[in-house]
């Protein structure tokens, strides 16, 4: 019995674990679909270049006046409250608005939040299979200063092996997400 | 002795409201699950305006707090806040009340909201909760 109690134990955490995301959970997690953008660090930018981290993959836009600095900021300070582990976690951002986001402007902007955060710019093409292939709406509107984006405002949590394993609403605290990216990590 | 069976409608209210305000609030599940079922995109497709989801959902914390989506289509259905493969399911649950607002292709106003309320604490809450709840027929 004592042979296997290690390995029960491992089993029972682990189906804990599952249970205990605070984000919603997809089962059965399926892969995270692959792209490939222009990033914000002049690199291209694929999902497979973070292979082995847990990625926070993010939609917005750059001149977004609300939701994304929220959501940037919430996730600039849950990287710092991970400490260390925090550099297995790859924040991802994607534009819903190439027209004005360019890849230096992205830098630019990501670098107010957290210097590691990487963003991905394109064709509107492009752009719009990605958000195809995640569910993201984004819609032009027009408003006082030329138009906005009016845009999907949830993340998605990627485990390491790349398999896309939570959506954390809008507006959770950074706290839920270094709960989460903590359990991702330990698997 | 007639007096009494007469009382006897009365008491009985009497007892049902009672019970419907002290009685604590329980639930088998925490979840609230919805699906897709099998040949909605077929029936969209042939012009059916197939209605899946309500447009409004009510949560209770610590009642049923948790949403439950399943895709048994067999394509893929931007389903509540997220695009689900078929045969996927979807929990989502809430710590925090108030009201959440998702986009869902599911609707026509491309709308989803998720109020999530308080647990009833006192009677008369309890009661209000458990007339709301009769009348959503839950």
């Amino acid at each position: 019995m004592r042979r296997f109690l290690p390995a029960l134990l491992l089993v029972l955490v682990g189906a804990a674990g599952e249970r205990a995301l605070k984000a919603g959970v997809f089962e059965p997690p399926r892969a995270a679909p692959e792209f490939s953008l222009t990033g914000s660090d002049g690199a291209d930018l694929t999902l497979s270049r973070y292979r082995g981290k847990v990625v926070v993959l993010a939609f917005g836009f750059t001149s977004c006046p609300d939701v994304c600095p929220v959501t940037l900021g919430t996730l600039a300070r849950a990287r710092k409250e991970l400490g260390a582990e925090g550099r297995e976690l790859q924040i991802v951002y994607v534009t819903v608005d190439p027209e004005r986001d360019d890849a230096e402007r992205m830098r630019t902007y990501l670098a107010s939040f957290d210097p590691s955060f990487v963003g991905g710019t394109g064709s509107p093409e492009r752009l719009e299979a990605v958000r195809k292939e995640y569910g993201i709406l984004a819609e032009k509107k027009a408003a006082t200063a030329g138009y906005t984006v009016a845009h999907s405002s949830y993340t998605y949590l990627i485990d390491r092996d790349g398999k896309l394993r939570a959506l954390m609403p809008y507006g959770r605290p950074s706290g839920d997400y270094v709960h989460d990216v903590r359990i991702l990590l330990a698997q | 002795m007639r007096r009494l069976f007469a009382l006897a409608p009365a008491a009985a209210a009497l007892g049902v409201v009672g019970w419907a305000a002290f009685a604590p609030i329980r639930s088998p599940s925490r979840e609230e699950p919805f699906e897709i079922p099998k040949g909605t995109w077929e029936r969209r497709m042939s012009g059916d305006p197939v209605e899946i989801l309500p447009s409004e959902i009510h949560l209770t914390l610590g009642v049923r707090d948790v949403l439950l989506l399943r895709n048994l289509d067999d394509v893929p259905q931007v389903f509540g806040p997220t695009l689900m493969m078929p045969g996927q399911s979807f929990r989502l649950p809430f710590e925090v009340a108030s009201s959440y607002q998702f986009a869902c292709t599911a609707h026509i106003s491309g709308q989803m909201t998720v109020i999530v309320e308080p647990m009833p604490e006192s009677p008369w809450d309890r009661l209000r909760w458990r007339a709301r709840a009769l009348g959503r027929g839950d």
